[in-house]
Order: C-alpha cells, then structure tokens, then sequence
C-alpha cells in the first residue's frame, strides 16, 4: 500500500531512483540523456534553494506574470445550479492566458543560469508554446517550438502568437500529430542538441526532474488560492472541493498542491480528464479509463496503451488534454485515493461553456470547461455550505475557430 | 563462447571490423524482413533487428518510417520472435541481437519477454530507453540466459560513469557517435570519434566495443579501427525508396551491405 506524506512537497515524494509510490515516474531517458538530465537536477536543486534566486522568481510572477491572479464567486451559474457555492481562480489571467506561462517562466530562468541560448519546448493547445516563445523572448532565448500539424490547424491563435514572438514553430507529422508526436519529437530533438539547448517539458510529465521543475513552477497558483481563501471566509471551510482540468496535469498540481496535506473530507480534490467525443471509444482520460502502467516519454505512469505496449491514439476536442498518458504524480494521487478522476465527453465540455459564458463573464478555454462540466454535474446535489473552486486555467481566445465551428451562433 | 564474441573473434582474425546491420522487423513486410535478414546475413556479422515502438524517442525520421510501415503492417512482438526463430533455422544464420523501447518488454513482462527471447534464438538485446544504472536488475536476469545486455556509451557519458558500465557490460558495448538522433549526418570529425572510442577501449580491451550513428557508405571506412560498426538508417533508407519505387528490398538492401562490406575489408 503506497502512502502520501505529510508536509513534504508532493514533487519531493519520490525515491532515489524518481519513481513516486515506487512505481511513478523515473527515468526512462537514452544514454545521451543522463548526462544533461543529471545536470539539470542538480542545478535545480541548487537554485530552488536559493534565496536570490527565489526573488527573480517572484519578482517575474508578480511583474511580468501578473500574480496573484483573482478569484471570484460565480453568483449566477451557483444560483442557477442552486446547490455549492460555485467559485473560480481565474489563472487565464495570468499573462498569455493560461498556467503555462510559470513553468516557462521557470525554465527559461533555469536555462539563463544553465548558460544556454536556445530552449526547446512541445506544446499541444499552443499555450506552453506560446507561454515559452514569449518568457524566450523576455530572457533573450533563441526558441523552437514542437507541435503536432493537427494541433497547429486546430488552435491557430496560438501558433500566430508564437511566431510573432519569434519562435520557430516545427510541425511534426509523425504519428496521430497532435501532442504525443510533439513531445517525442522535441525529446529527440534534445537528444541531438543538448549541449546548446535547454528542454522545457510543457507539463508534469517526461523525466523526474520535469515534472518536479514543472510542479514547481505552477504551485504559485495553490499559495496564491490558500491566501484567498483564508481572506475570503476567514479561515479553510469545511467541506471545498477542487476541481481541475487534467491532460499532463500541470495545472491541477499547482491548483492542489498546498492543499494535499489536509483530509479528504474537507478538500476533496477532482480531477477531470478528456472523456473524447461521446459517440468515440477515443479519449484521453488513462486514469478514470483505469488505463495500464506503461512507460512514455520518459517516465512510468498510466498510459492509454494496446496490449503489446503500443501508444493509444487519443481524441478530444481539447488539444491540451489530448494526450496518453498523465503526469506520475498524479498516479500517485489516484492510487493513493488522495484525489478522484473523473472525465468529461467533449459535449459535457461544451454545453458547460455554454452555459458558464451565458451567467457569467468568464471566457475559459475548452481544458477548464471539462472541469466545469463535472463541477455542474455534482453542484446541484450539493449543499449550499459545500465550496466548489474550478481552476480556469486558460482563456477561450484560442478556441475561437472550434467553438464556431461547433457553437456557431448559438454562442 | 557466445555466438557474438564468436563473431568479433572471427571478424578480427581476418583484421577487419565486425559488420552489425540493423533493419525493423516487419519492414516492409513481415516475409521481406526476413528474406532481407537471410540475404544481408552472407555479408553481416551481427544482425540486429528493431522491435518497432509508434511512440520512439531516440529514432531519426529512416528509423521511425520503418517502424511506423512494420506497425502498419500489422506486426506484433509475437511475429518478431517468429522472425528470429525462422532467421536462426535458415542455412546462414548469424547472432541476433534485439534492439526496442523498454515499455514492450515491461508490458510483456521482464521474464516472460527474456525467456521467448531466449527459445526464439535471441543472442542480445538492446533496449534504448532503459539506462545504466536503472538498467542493473534487467541486464542480470539476461545474462542469467546467456543473453548479453547491450550497454550504450556516448559523447555525454562521464568518465567516472563510463568506468561502471564498462565494469558491468556484456560481451559488446555500443559507442553512440555523436549527440543525435539514429541517421544524423555525421556531425564529429572520425578522428575524434575514434579518440574517444579508444578511450573506452582503454578501459577493457576484453570488451567488444562498436559505433554506431551516422555510418553510412561514405563514412564506414574511416571508422574501421573500431571492434564493430553499425549500419542502420541507410538500410532503413533504402526499405523506403525502394518500396516507393515499386523494387524488390532484398536486393537493394543487399547490395547496400555487400558494399559496406567491401569497404571495410
């Protein structure tokens, strides 16, 4: 039985080997790997600790990421619902749209201080591309961006915004071409240049010390929620539920992670994966499809997988949920029974933003809608001192072409 | 002895490297993999062949057309054992020497998959995802059935690391040439290649130590101080061009390895 522990940062609850829950996670990296991957623990290790570091950090966050971001009652769609409390962290503020601007914000200061000119990163709904083309842009990086063609066809406002930055967007053909292809790609494309090239991995997944770094970086997110919530009601209510989108799962750590050490009865944490178009067998959602144990991109975690250990093809309407496989920690959580997956079809996702962008004046992106489908399928059985929070953790601005496509005038 | 050391000693008698070859199971097709193996193996010393993975992290674009068209075509883990064991019946067989990603044995299950690779003929194996030391446990249980486990060694390995490799190595060692994925251009001066190949040599001359990525028929000869040398995406090269013009695999590939072959002689 594999057990969580109490007031140690989840991202350090691995053992010697990286492998969360002795099973989660690791290294399963090409010889050529080890020696940048070693590396870049080390000085990883050395600057998280690191006081001026942890200032240049915060400084960024605040000035040039916008912390906090705000968190707001959602009067109509609660009243509408007419059970919990409905609120939200509305990361989508934070400078680009979405959460991936702190983890490329972190890498792009890691590979300063690393030396390098040139930083690589995948990206699938375009945002950890356009977040990284942006933080190159502000640290004077030369970058170069991964993605999948379906995904550049899919979310072109992304793909416009990084090559205004001056990132070189690579489309990669191989495969179903959406994320999946662009992480392996922008991984051998590392393997080949790592002595002049930092690798910024989109979420927490890849390698141990990616998913740590990437954790991180998002963790901002919970600080700023706990101290929200303190000033909001005074103290942690009694029962608050966390709901988050979840494709690597980047966000959702960052969204839980001050909160895991309390008892699941009073913050329960749900995390929703990409249920796939309703009339598809294809999803993206290993956990709550109780997918195998399998090895991707470098690390153990429930992949979406055939019996011979070939990767799944997914499908979801959400190019930033469309993925394989999860990040190891959040195995961990699952297996832990610390927090509980669910998923979402990629119709719950859009009649949820519907109805979310109807009461209110929020725009989230189609990853947040899955969270907020779940978060209106349970409110109404709830009682009115139940605290849902949904972290929405991108703007819809990127999804323009999809929900006309698919909305057209109704929205 | 085992069937690989057997093949270096014999390669080095005649003073000249041993030939590896590595081409995908199931590329193009199920029975042209193997006629292909049976064909090349006249003119190879070791055969490696690739179990093919659609999500491969270290493969060049020839590496990954071979492993998609194999995939395409249907073929399983099952159908590569059968390809080996038809391999080893044939009237040359040469070592085989297994080369994948670690998530198809782990699906298969360590013992399980070392077990049929063993019934099925298999001499070594090469799993590219699995490092030294993670490797340790894995590498043991193949040497238990007499199957090398292949350690690999590049321009990043540190010398300290390159010292406990070695140490815990089998019978053949791969040098990788140079930061890049399978069927980059040949980025390192050969001299420098080989400078850093004798370091590792150095270290163990009992070893088999081989270099691979980047050789091709323009690059072979200047690599051949080495114990061995490794030809794979210009053979996987050639499986794509001669399937998109319409021409029998086995010969093209063939004649490809007669003339690696020659040059090293």
């Amino acid at each position: 039985m594999i057990k969580l522990k109490k007031k140690i940062p989840l991202i350090d609850q691995h053992d010697k080997n990286g492998f969360w829950g002795g099973k989660f996670g690791g290294n399963f990296i090409p010889e050529t790997l080890k020696k940048p991957v070693e590396d870049l623990s080390i000085l990883f290790e050395r600057l998280r600790y690191n006081k001026s570091f942890i200032k240049q950090r915060d400084y960024h966050f605040k000035n040039y990421i916008g912390s906090p971001t705000s968190f707001i009652k959602l009067q109509k769609l609660s009243n509408h619902l007419g059970g919990a409390q409905i609120y939200a962290k509305m990361v989508s503020e934070a400078n680009g749209g979405a959460h991936k601007i702190y983890n490329a914000t972190v890498h792009c200061l890691i590979a300063k201080k690393a030396g390098k000119k040139y930083v690589v990163g995948d990206t699938g709904a375009g945002y950890a591309g356009k977040m990284l083309s942006m933080a190159a842009k502000r640290f004077g990086l030369k970058c170069k961006i991964f993605m999948g063609a379906k995904d550049i066809k899919r979310q072109k406002p992304n793909v416009d915004a990084m090559k205004k930055n001056g990132a070189n967007v690579v489309p990669v053909y191989s495969g179903s071409q959406t994320l999946v292809d662009a992480v392996s790609e922008c991984m051998r494309y590392w393997v080949s240049n790592c002595d002049n090239t930092h690798m910024c991995v989109g979420s927490t997944v890849g390698p141990n010390i990616f998913v740590k770094i990437c954790g991180w970086s998002t963790a901002q997110i919970s600080r700023e929620l706990k101290f929200q919530i303190q000033s909001e009601f005074k103290k942690i209510p009694k029962k608050v539920k966390l709901i988050n989108c979840v494709g690597g799962g980047s966000s959702a750590y960052g969204f839980w992670s001050e909160f895991i050490d309390y008892e699941k009865k009073q913050i329960e944490l749900i995390g929703v994966e990409a249920g796939g178009p309703r009339s598809s067998k294809l999803h993206a959602a290993p956990l709550t499809n109780g997918a195998k144990l399998g090895i991707l991109h470098g690390a153990a975690a429930y992949v979406c997988q055939n019996s011979e250990g070939q990767i799944n093809e997914t499908d979801s309407i959400s190019a930033g949920l469309d993925y394989p496989g999860v990040s190891p920690i959040h195995c961990f959580l699952k297996d832990t029974k610390r927090a509980r997956y669910t998923s979402a079809t990629d119709e719950h996702a859009l009649d949820a933003y519907k109805l979310v962008t109807k009461l209110e004046k929020i725009n989230p992106s189609l990853e947040p809608s899955h969270a907020f489908a779940e978060a209106i399928k349970i409110a109404p059985k709830l009682g009115k001192n139940t605290i849902i929070i949904v972290n929405s953790c991108g703007d819809a601005k990127k999804d323009r072409d999809i929900l006309k496509a698919r909305l057209g005038n109704n929205k | 002895m085992s069937l690989i050391n057997l093949a270096f000693k014999k390669a080095k008698n005649k003073k000249r490297p041993a030939l590896l070859t590595y081409t995908v199971a199931g590329d193009s097709s199920k029975k042209k993999s193997l006629e292909i193996l049976k064909s090349i193996a006249k003119y190879a010393d070791i055969c490696e062949i690739g179990f093919p993975h659609n999500t491969p992290i270290a493969d060049g674009g020839q590496i990954q057309s071979s492993a998609y068209r194999a995939l395409k075509n249907g073929i399983k883990i099952k159908d590569v054992f059968s390809i080996v064991r038809d391999f080893k019946r044939s009237a040359t067989p040469k070592p085989i020497i297994l080369m994948g990603y670690y998530n198809m044995i782990y699906q298969y299950g360590d013992n399980n998959f070392i077990n049929i690779c063993k019934k099925s003929g298999v001499d070594g194996l090469i799993v590219v995802d699995l490092p030294y030391p993670e490797n340790k446990d894995f590498a043991k249980k193949c040497k238990k059935k007499n199957i090398s486990f292949i350690q690999l060694v590049s321009p990043t390995t540190s010398l300290i690391r390159m010292k406990k490799i070695i140490m815990d190595s089998h019978d053949m060692v791969y040098y990788i040439s140079m930061l890049s994925t399978t069927g980059g251009k040949l980025k390192v001066s050969p001299e420098k290649i080989l400078k850093k190949y004798n370091k590792i040599k150095s270290l163990n001359k009992n070893k088999n130590i081989v270099i691979g990525f980047g050789i091709t028929e323009k690059t072979i000869a200047s690599l051949r101080k080495a114990d061995g040398l490794v030809v794979g995406s210009a053979l996987c090269k050639e499986i794509s061009k001669s399937v998109e013009n319409r021409q029998n695999p086995v010969t093209n590939v063939t004649n490809i390895v007669k003339r690696l072959r020659k040059k090293i002689l």
